[in-house]
């Protein structure tokens, strides 16, 4: 199925207590949202009658050797299947979007690798991007917290009313430099601005300098050659093996010829396949790659990329 | 066995590009790499890969992902692409 058919799926995620379900509530109440098939954890928390409201209890499967980032979700996988058998059979009005809310303590990267790779689900659904709350008096608590904030593609502040309310934009900027961010007191912002189509531009991070957030950092590469675009999915898949669970996330627009760039997006080791996009965002044609992460050293990663996409375009030095 | 080998996805995606020239190229680059750590990779029909080791060890791996679980099985020692040994082998 053409990826433009499939139903749109938002992750809905945040750390205990930073509004989520107020969020979720208040988006549910706008007529713009009215074909929206919602799937929570809790069902009593959402302060609606919606007609499309589903409950999952989480489980998550641990595939044999697997990690726990690529886990798959039983139970969001059978909750989307049966959806789907019920609207094509007619017995659930019709949706035109699922948003999943997550738990508190949810890790996003499971539910992104269910959608990703569940034979049935990956081929009726594509996820739309990754929303997640941060309330602004208390930030980023918990390890937990910081991994949805380092996922998301629009991150919401909410709680910005209150008397000790701090300014957390600048943290958020500098740990997620992909992603939106906006602002919502009581849940109060527009499905129009939420779900806005931005542009596939990243933020510009200064080159080679990280950002520290606790342990977590983020840092841009900046490559002036063309990429080989074999070269780069070796080195990317070696690397996410070695040191894949200290990487929360990588971004990048490539290039690797062509008129425009390829939008490479992963969290953890869970990798969205890439995008070839019709355009560059801007008359900058060298890629740029986002990674955030504990212990991070660009000079080290841009050296080994460099080697990597040379070596795909000279032969071996014979042995003496 | 974990998402970055795309173990249930019907194509790993750092493998759909390129067709047939650019799996061999890919095999190529990726025996460079592996040869630093004594390993060597044989395409298998252009559907899977042989993963051998000096030992006569073998094992088939569907896609990049496994690749690099069973290399650093048949390694021994964690496969790191930031090792300055490597980068220099590499050129």
């Amino acid at each position: 199925m053409p990826s433009a058919e499939k139903t749109p799926v938002a992750l809905l995620t945040g750390f205990l207590g930073s509004g989520k379900t107020t969020l979720l509530s208040r988006l549910l109440a706008h007529p713009d949202m009215g074909e929206t098939a919602v799937i929570v954890n809790e069902l009593g928390e959402v302060a609606i009658d919606h007609h499309l409201l589903r409950r999952v209890d989480e489980r998550t499967v641990l595939l044999k050797n697997g990690c726990v980032c690529c886990s798959l979700r039983g139970d969001l996988a059978d909750e989307l299947r049966d959806l789907l058998g019920r609207r094509d059979r007619g017995e659930v009005p019709p949706f035109a979007r699922v948003v999943v809310e997550t738990t508190g303590l949810a890790d996003p990267a499971p539910i992104l690798y269910t959608l990703l790779s569940e034979p049935v689900v990956k081929h009726h659904f594509r996820l739309e991007r990754v929303i997640a709350t941060v309330d602004a008096v208390n930030g980023l608590p918990e390890p937990e917290s910081v991994r949805q904030a380092a996922a998301a593609d629009t991150l919401v502040v909410t709680k910005t009313d209150l008397e000790q309310a701090a300014d957390v934009r600048p943290t958020l900027e500098q740990l997620n430099p992909t992603a939106d961010v906006l602002q919502a007191c009581f849940g109060d912002v527009e499905p129009s601005v939420l779900f806005a189509t931005r542009g596939t531009d990243l933020r510009s991070v200064p080159a080679f300098e990280t950002r520290a957030h606790s342990d977590v950092s983020a840092c841009q590469l900046v490559v002036d050659e063309q990429l080989d675009w074999g070269a780069f999915g070796i080195w990317l898949t070696m690397l996410l093996q070695s040191r894949g669970s200290d990487i929360l996330r990588v971004k990048g627009l490539l290039n690797v010829g062509g008129d425009g760039p390829v939008l490479v997006n992963g969290v953890q080791h869970v990798v969205h396949p890439p995008e070839h996009l019709d355009a560059w965002p801007d008359d900058d044609r060298r890629s740029r790659i986002v990674f955030i992460g504990r212990g991070i050293e660009p000079e080290a990663l841009q050296r080994s990329l460099a080697a990597f996409n040379r070596a795909a375009s000279s032969p071996p030095t014979p042995r003496r | 066995m974990c998402a970055l080998c795309g173990v249930l996805l019907e194509e790993h995606w750092a493998e759909g590009e390129g067709g047939r020239r650019g799996r061999t190229l890919r095999v190529a680059l990726l025996n460079r790499v592996l040869g630093h750590f004594g390993l060597r990779l044989d395409d298998w029909s252009g559907r899977t890969y042989v993963l051998r080791d000096r030992k006569g060890r073998s094992t088939v791996v569907a896609n990049l992902g496994a690749l690099w679980v069973e290399a650093e099985r048949l390694a021994g020692v964690p496969l790191d692409p930031l090792d300055p040994g490597l980068v220099r082998a590499l050129g």
